[in-house]
């Protein structure tokens, strides 16, 4: 049986070298395709129609103070949305941002009462949210539950722990430079100040997810952990983390809510995290993992807060506010399964003999 | 009305194709009512294909096939099975959680006045049918928890009760132990005497030659040979399976053989593997043999810390590689291209660049940051030199062909540039030129000075490319086989070893 070598040893793998070597393209379709027939691009351009129609048919949506209050409104949402991203990329979820945010706001709001200088109760309420989503995170990753059983457990517990710690009284003694530093704006326009620091938490994250290492591992995570793992993608470090700081985040986010509203109580933004993982799904991440971009999400939460606003200035109630973010949302998801479904069909190619081969069965019976 | 003289089960030229991927060249095969018939050959010979055809998984796209003399075309399963063909499939799918009874007539219960489901009869028919059979299986028990053989028996029991003509059965002792193997025997000879036309499909000649009457030999996707098993011997049969020329498909280059790189010892895992020693060097290419089930890609996850071990120790160029730390065994120089390319080896939906740079993205990174550029132009370096057959590195993993998918894997794992590679199954399902340019590029990396660990359950791969062998039995090390020493007997025996001890 032995083959003994009668062919000269190419050097390189493959005989690169002796054969002309094969060149590739980047993409197989050109960039200007690339950027459009995305889901960013379908939020962002929907996000554009609805501003253009809001400008013109709804009564003083032109005005500054709409761009004020869209910013203070949609800032924790948006804060949140950037790291529920990474999570949801994975193919986890967290419930319970809202209710960090909540356990949050009173762990400072106590923390100030009992005489803690302001700025070190808002580091501890951070920690706190920081440590709350590492519970969520060891839960789903050392014991292997799934996050949305977690979350759902930990929504409840993090809003009791808030209620309990304040009942239905509220911390509403907040010094005014901290609360007016939140609401500050340029100048003498009506542009906030924070949405400079609501840029910067975009981009680092939009950097961290589509620019780093870390970030291909949640991509790759989320399509197929079990290939992650065998890649060296260590799977339960970059879930946990990515846990972690949306707890961390959440943790601003209750800060920022307390001071904006200057007052500390158990039932702050209660179904906060509804309008969350609405904004991110809408903005093009798929449920499923491994899909979605940060532009997207943006867009997303934009969207909702475009919308909401401007239903509000057209005299609409809350209830139908609640109603079309409902609409969008089913519509977005239908779109993206129909979509995938059609892009299946169009591409349909016979499977291959791996692919066809059942791994039920496996094949190989020895020699 | 079937004709009398007409075989139960007749295949003329059947051919099967999946994209570019030819699977079943020219498949025949006759077989006989009352007749155990033996079909053999290599993996990849086409085998499960036919079995697959005359199943109805698959449809044909050329050729005939008939059954009892009248053409078909099953166009699925249910057909099949309605006409009275049964397929055995090495691991059988029961509801673990229902009856053995309730499992042999899912689907079909006898029911009484009412509509209501008459569990008496059904029990009733369990018995008879056992007892015809005679073989002794409890049918009141759930199935989850009964052996392999027994949920043979069991899907046998509910082929017979629907009044299977045909009965194929697909590798079905590879998982048995010497005793199951009997009856099984037994059982398929029960049939025969009763009318029935059997295929059985096995690896193991000494099975092959002790139960059947015909055999019918398969290569490369196409029909060779059918003889009376009187008429020819196990080496006759062996050359026509093998039958081609070794050179040009295993092209084993000289290597200078040089220090131990992977050191393995005691490594254990209960219930899956006991004590392996196992030692690559600089150079050298060694084959990892077994039957399917004896542990192979077991001890190569736990060596690689996918998955755990109990005891043992794992070194690398003398250094300790810590258990279930595959980011650590990696820095140090392992890489592992798993069995399972579609579950384990790519990220399908990801594109072809991602894929090959997903365990170099730490060292490609600058600053923290990495770019689609950087990834694409060391997924292009890799691509190139592996001949992979793409027209841009955007396109998604899962839409390659098998061979090409294998070609991204190993791009992955040898950007890493490892000093030990371990490669499962190095080329299941890939077509047989591939095939060549997989073992020319892991002869080629050996010269080079890299350790390989192959582990592979196509024999010729395994002589033909391995400096030595290592024959894994039952999770235990039967064997250890220089390439002068390992021959198919010197393999197959050591394979065997376990199930021997168990029959004699």
């Amino acid at each position: 049986m032995s083959a003994p070598s009668t062919q000269a040893a190419p050097k390189t793998p493959a005989g690169a070298g002796t054969t002309t070597t094969r060149s590739y393209a980047d993409s197989s379709r050109p960039l200007a395709l690339r950027l459009l027939l995305t889901r960013d691009a379908a939020v962002l351009g929907l996000l554009a129609a609805v501003v253009a129609y809001a400008l013109v048919m709804v009564p003083n949506f032109d005005s500054q103070l709409t761009i004020y209050f869209l910013v203070l409104d949609i800032a924790p949402i948006l804060l949140i949305a950037l790291p529920m991203t990474l999570v949801i990329v994975t193919g986890e979820i967290d419930l319970s941002v809202a209710s960090i945010v909540a356990v949050t706001s009173v762990l400072f709001g106590v923390l100030t009462r009992e005489g803690a200088p302001i700025a070190l109760a808002a580091v501890l309420a951070v920690v706190a949210g920081a440590l709350a989503g590492a519970v969520n995170g060891l839960l789903v990753t050392r014991l292997g539950l799934p996050s949305l059983a977690v979350t759902i457990g930990t929504l409840a517990l993090y809003r009791g722990v808030a209620v309990g710690l304040l009942g239905t009284t509220a911390i509403t003694d907040w010094p005014e430079t901290w609360t007016d530093a939140v609401t500050a704006t340029f100048g003498e326009s009506q542009i906030p100040v924070i949405v400079v620091p609501l840029a910067v938490a975009a981009v680092l994250f939009g950097l961290l997810l589509h620019f780093t290492s870390f970030g291909r591992g949640l991509f790759a995570i989320g399509l197929s952990s079990e290939s992650a793992r065998f890649s060296g993608v260590d799977v339960e470090r970059t879930k946990l983390l990515a846990f972690v700081l949306t707890g961390l985040v959440s943790g601003i986010a209750g800060v920022y809510f307390t001071l904006r509203y200057g007052s500390s109580r158990g039932d702050n933004a209660t179904g906060m995290e509804l309008q969350v993982i609405a904004a991110v799904l809408l903005g093009g991440v798929s449920i499923f993992g491994g899909r979605g971009a940060i532009p997207g999400v943006l867009g997303g939460v934009l969207l909702i807060g475009v919308i909401g606003s401007a239903l509000r200035l057209d005299g609409q109630s809350a209830n139908v506010i609640q109603i079309v973010t409902g609409v969008l949302l089913v519509a977005s998801v239908v779109s993206a399964a129909l979509l995938g479904w059609l892009s299946r069909r169009v591409r349909r190619r016979p499977p291959t003999a791996a692919e066809a081969a059942p791994p039920a069965v496996p094949t190989a019976g020895g020699m | 009305m079937p004709s009398p003289t007409a075989p139960a089960l007749r295949l003329h030229e059947v051919s099967k194709s999946f994209g570019s991927v030819v699977a079943l060249r020219s498949g025949s095969l006759s077989v006989d009512a009352g007749s155990i018939h033996a079909l053999v050959g290599e993996n990849g010979a086409g085998k499960s294909t036919l079995v697959k055809i005359i199943a109805g998984l698959y449809r044909r796209d050329g050729g005939v096939v008939e059954f009892q003399g009248q053409a078909v075309d099953f166009r699925s399963t249910a057909e099949a099975k309605a006409a009275g063909i049964a397929v055995i499939y090495q691991e059988p799918t029961l509801f673990p959680d229902l009856s053995v009874t309730e499992n042999l007539f899912m689907g079909r219960q006898p029911t009484s006045r009412w509509g209501r489901i008459d569990r008496r009869a059904m029990r009733a028919e369990a018995e008879r049918l056992f007892a015809r059979l005679g073989v002794d299986v409890d049918p009141d028990r759930p199935a989850d928890g009964l052996s392999i053989a027994d949920q043979q028996i069991i899907e046998i029991a509910k082929a017979l009760s629907l009044d299977a003509r045909v009965l194929v059965m697909d590798e079905p002792t590879a998982a048995l132990s010497g005793n199951e193997v009997d009856r099984l025997m037994t059982v398929a000879r029960t049939l025969r005497d009763s009318g029935c036309a059997v295929v059985f499909i096995s690896h193991r000649f000494d099975e092959v030659f002790a139960l059947c009457d015909t055999i019918t030999v398969m290569r490369d996707g196409s029909y060779v040979s059918t003889d009376a098993v009187a008429d020819v011997t196990v080496e006759e049969i062996v050359r026509r399976l093998v039958g081609r020329e070794v050179t040009d498909l295993y092209p084993k280059q000289d290597a200078e053989i040089g220090e131990v790189l992977l050191e393995v010892t005691g490594l254990t895992q209960p219930g899956l593997f006991t004590d392996i020693d196992l030692t690559v060097r600089a150079g050298e290419i060694v084959g990892l043999a077994g039957l399917v089930g004896a542990g192979r890609s077991e001890v190569a996850q736990a060596v690689f810390g996918v998955d755990e071990y109990a005891a043992g120790e794992v070194r690398l160029g003398g250094e300790r590689v810590p258990p279930r730390d595959p980011v650590r065994a990696m820095d140090l120089g392992l890489a592992l291209v798993p069995e399972d390319r579609r579950r384990h080896g790519l990220v399908l939906d990801a594109p072809i660049s991602r894929n090959i740079t997903l365990a170099t993205r730490g060292r490609l990174s600058r600053g923290g940051l990495l770019t689609s550029r950087r990834e694409n132009a060391t997924a292009k370096e890799w691509a190139a030199r592996l001949e992979v057959k793409a027209a841009a590195m955007d396109t998604l993993a899962g839409t390659l062909s098998g061979g090409n998918q294998q070609k991204v894997v190993l791009a992955k794992w040898l950007s890493t540039a490892p000093k030990v590679l371990i490669i499962d199954e190095p080329t299941r399902g890939i077509d047989v030129g591939t095939k060549a340019e997989v073992h020319r590029l892991l002869s080629s990396l050996a010269a080079e000075g890299m350790g390989i660990l192959m582990i592979s359950s196509e024999l010729p791969e395994v002589l033909g490319m391995a400096d030595r062998v290592v024959v894994l039995c039952e999770g235990r090390k039967t064997a250890e086989l220089s390439r002068a020493d390992a021959t198919p007997e010197s393999v197959m025996t050591a394979a065997t070893a376990a199930g021997q001890e168990k029959a004699s």
